[in-house]
């Protein structure tokens, strides 16, 4: 076994235990952190497929953004953890069922699971590249040219989703008291202080 | 005498080619990893030592002089005095995340020196997404504050953990737009290919064309790194130590050599995108051959020094931002100068003026 098939074993194997982490683990938060874990070894496995674009904006992007947020609001959930176990044999047999299916759904569309997988043509004709190769550029260059419209499409949709978010959170409160940092610097002394000359008083006694 | 050094090399020769291949490359790595961390580790204690002394000073005061001539070995000895100091743990903490929470802080801070060249060619690895690379491991650094924070189970470390989240996430995206200027600008996510670029003196670097994202990279970095003005993380007038307020001994001094690690992270970094690295600014003004000309290690060391001075001479200067003010800087101050300046240099790279010829 070479090392890059042991570093992919390794890296496999975090991603299922950590994906059953993160189905399995009583604390909501515990959960959240496990899912972190996943999408890092994903990363770990795709930077072994050469695609270290990808790999490393699924950890900027999830991992760095996403999931902060996540845990931003899971940290803050008040959660009956015994009330949360409830009904856990009641739901079993539907998540079973989900479950296979899923499975189903994978082999149907990866193909038959056994060790002839790992010697089919078209893994064996897959072309590695040499280290001066950038799989940035070559993301770039296609995105930019073949699908430009779709990635444009996509950038448009995300757009109008950043505005209906501000447009649905966003609230005028005219009634509350706040302070606006541009006037508060701009204040010159003579808006606030007035000098009054007056002779000085001399007390009688 | 001779001859027994010969010997031990001989010795020692054949000691290394006993080893497989695969182990020699390993090692190699490790000793290299070794040879990166030894002096920013020392780095690190010598700034917390250059921090008292120089806060001192601006606050005409004299810092610590009492450890070593001058105060010399003030940090060996704090570093002493936090090892043997009891690491406890609250009764009603989440143990192991406890625990986690600190080393989550220091490990992007130490890997993401892998992809940092000191000089031309020596760098640990040379990857082609490297400043991506260093963005994505960047990110990474609030997950121990935030897990510190919750998993104290203390109302004011929850309070810091969750300023900070806020914080972060609003400053990141700051960086990351101050970032895609210097990608544009270089055309490359290599860092010795963005440092090369600024290659022909100080008028060559990026920071003049880019200089309202060298300012934006620079003050989230600031922020990123949680320090004066931007420390509402932990905030003592209000929020006691915030996140790290439950933690004692190495635990919390864990907490603070990520941060320190970070400072000179990011100076280093604002010195390599920004001021070109080791590229010498007088290249072009004095004759080839003269060592001031020549770029060198030196220069890196004193452009990213100066940054971390700066970090530094906030500190003193600075009153704490209010939390508030904080979001508005980020969110309605940086996010739309970024993208106003991206858009003149996307202007800029079309028309063909100024530096990049890409």
């Amino acid at each position: 076994m070479s090392i890059t098939d042991f570093l992919f074993f390794a890296f496999a194997g975090l991603t299922i235990a950590a994906a059953l982490g993160v189905v399995l683990s009583k604390n909501p938060v515990h959960a959240v952190l496990f899912l972190i874990l996943t999408f890092f070894a994903s990363s770990a496995i795709w930077l072994m497929l050469e695609a270290e674009f990808l790999a490393i904006t699924l950890v900027l992007v999830y991992v760095g953004a996403v999931m902060v947020l996540f845990l931003f609001v899971v940290m803050m959930l008040d959660i009956n953890i015994a009330k949360m176990r409830e009904g856990f044999v009641n739901y079993l047999p539907i998540g079973a069922l989900f479950a296979v299916a899923i499975v189903a759904a994978m082999i149907w569309v990866v193909g038959p699971v056994g060790p002839e997988v790992m010697n089919t043509d078209a893994l064996n004709q897959a072309v590695t590249h040499g280290p001066d190769y950038s799989n940035t550029r070559a993301l770039g260059e296609i995105l930019y040219t073949e699908y430009v419209l779709a990635f444009e499409i996509a950038a448009v949709i995300l757009l109008v989703a950043i505005i209906a978010a501000i447009a649905l959170t966003l609230r005028r409160r005219p009634d509350t008291k706040y302070q606006t940092p541009g006037k508060q610097i701009k204040v010159k002394r003579d808006d606030r202080l007035k000098i009054i000359k007056m002779d000085a008083e001399v007390s009688d006694d | 005498m001779n001859e027994m050094i010969d010997n031990l090399l001989t010795t020692g020769l054949e000691l290394w080619n006993w080893f497989p291949a695969d182990w020699q490359t390993f090692l190699l790595i490790l000793g290299k990893i070794i040879l990166i961390l030894a002096p920013l580790m020392i780095c690190v204690a010598y700034i917390t030592y250059a921090e008292r002394k120089i806060i001192g000073y601006m606050q005409v005061r004299i810092g610590p002089n009492r450890v070593g001539p001058r105060g010399w070995l003030q940090p060996i000895a704090d570093a002493m005095k936090l090892m043997f100091k009891e690491v406890i743990i609250p009764s009603q903490s989440d143990k192991f995340l406890f625990l986690l929470a600190p080393v989550l802080s220091i490990m992007p801070a130490l890997a993401a020196w892998a992809v940092i060249p000191f000089d031309r060619g020596i760098v640990l690895t040379d990857v082609n997404a490297g400043l991506l690379y260093i963005l994505a491991l960047t990110s990474l650094g609030v997950y121990g504050v935030v897990i510190a924070g919750w998993a104290s189970n203390s109302k004011y470390a929850i309070l810091s953990s969750l300023r900070v989240g806020a914080q972060i996430v609003a400053y990141e995206i700051a960086m990351g737009f101050a970032l895609v200027g210097v990608i544009m600008a270089s055309g490359s996510l290599n860092m010795g290919d963005i440092v090369e670029g600024q290659a022909g003196g100080i008028s060559s670097w990026y920071v003049w064309p880019l200089l309202p994202l060298f300012f934006v990279y620079f003050i989230s970095g600031v922020a990123e790194t949680n320090r004066a003005p931007f420390d509402v993380a932990e905030g003592e007038s209000e929020i006691v130590a915030g996140f790290h307020v439950e933690y004692s001994g190495m635990a919390f001094a864990v907490f603070f050599l990520a941060e320190y690690a970070n400072i000179i992270l990011i100076s280093s970094l604002t010195a390599l995108l920004f001021l070109g690295g080791w590229l010498s600014p007088f290249e072009g003004f004095v004759e080839a051959g003269n060592w001031l000309a020549e770029p060198s290690l030196l220069w890196f060391f004193a452009k990213a020094c100066f940054f971390a001075f700066c970090f530094l001479w906030f500190r003193a200067t600075f009153p704490r931002y209010r939390y508030d003010q904080i979001m508005r800087l980020g969110w309605k101050v940086f996010i739309p100068v970024t993208i106003v300046w991206l858009f003149v240099e996307g202007l800029m790279v079309y028309a063909q003026i100024g530096p990049w010829s890409a």
